[in-house]
């Protein structure tokens, strides 16, 4: 009994949106399953991505050690730390909620906070295939301009972040890390 | 073709794993397991808002609500929407593409496309699972008012205001 009502209080917000789903479908029946049928849709793409996606991140968390990843991204790492996030992130591949388990596992392996947040950044906006999309869709200048602007921008982002918050709520997200 | 690539990469070197060390290729594996079935939840409820959202919000609703408007109501419409909707990439490029075609300024479409790409309001309730909620809001939040900056830039750059 107690196992069904964890169960149910996890799964509690998937279910008020199945909820909300059904009572658009009631209303306006052809919105709802059109609503239905993207979901089913995303979660189509999402199974594709996320199983490799996370035996990648299982197998980096077994065999990268701690210490490598401290020295080229940890605290200390200096501008070498800040070009590798932003490398890291633009070749990844995926929508940006891809990024947060992999921003999970580069806290347990002590990646710097500021690092971690200009990684969130890069893979939210300059990634490269995207980029590359961009180019041929939106034209050399505009994706260029945007390029220029996104970097320095992630990276002010990053640390106007760590200013908001403080050292023990940093902490805290990464102890909740170890658990995920 | 992105896929293949990441599949590839990934049987590549669970393989060399496997050869190397069988235990630890088996706990690397139980790891995988039990990061994805504890973020599940999550997933599951964005995956229906998002249908819940981008049935809402197509393509010919949004160019219909920023195709003729232009200005900062314009901008501010489009970062709206650009924050709100999860579009992937290869929708919106051309998405974007065409509204300038039909009119739409270029800061209105660089408000749009940079929040598209770095809010994400749907996928908020996974982004606090991982980083609690007030780093969440903040960072959403910078982003939305840093993608007025690039449309201010991309505005005066490319549109030469």
């Amino acid at each position: 009994m107690k196992d069904i009502k964890g169960l149910l209080k996890r799964y509690q917000f998937f279910l008020v949106t199945i909820v909300i789903v059904a009572i658009v479908a009631l209303v306006n029946r052809s919105l709802g399953l059109k609503a239905l049928g993207i979901a089913g849709y995303s979660f189509k793409e999402m199974a594709l991505v996320i199983p490799p996606v996370f035996v990648l991140l299982g197998l980096l968390d077994v065999w990268v050690p701690r210490e490598i990843m401290m020295r080229y991204m940890g605290e200390g790492s200096g501008l070498k730390g800040i070009i590798l996030a932003i490398i890291i992130g633009s070749a990844a591949a995926g929508p940006l909620y891809g990024a947060f388990p992999v921003a999970a596992v580069f806290m347990k392996k002590g990646v710097k906070f500021s690092n971690i947040l200009i990684f969130i950044g890069a893979w939210s906006t300059t990634k490269i295939p995207m980029f590359l999309f961009e180019l041929s869709a939106l034209g050399v200048p505009f994706a260029v301009t945007r390029l220029l602007v996104d970097i320095p921008g992630i990276i002010i982002i990053a640390y106007a972040l760590q200013l908001v918050i403080s050292k023990d709520e940093i902490d805290e997200i990464y102890k909740k890390a170890e658990s995920l | 073709m992105d896929n293949y690539i990441l599949y590839g990469i990934t049987i590549i070197l669970l393989f060399i794993s496997y050869f190397n060390d069988k235990k630890k290729t088996k706990q690397a594996l139980k790891k995988s397991w039990k990061s994805f079935e504890n973020i599940l939840p999550q997933f599951l409820g964005v995956i229906m808002l998002m249908g819940i959202v981008l049935a809402a919000l197509n393509p010919e609703t949004v160019s219909k609500l920023i195709g003729n408007s232009s200005g900062w109501i314009g901008i501010i419409v489009c970062a709206i929407i650009g924050a709100i909707t999860l579009i992937p990439g290869f929708v919106a490029f051309p998405m974007a593409a065409m509204l300038l075609q039909n009119g739409a300024g270029y800061m209105q479409i660089g408000a749009f496309v940079s929040s598209l790409m770095m809010v994400g309001v749907v996928t908020m309730p996974l982004e606090i699972k991982y980083f609690g909620k007030k780093l969440t809001i903040w960072r959403n939040s910078l982003a939305f008012i840093f993608s007025f900056v690039v449309a201010f830039v991309i505005g005066k750059v490319v549109g030469g205001i």
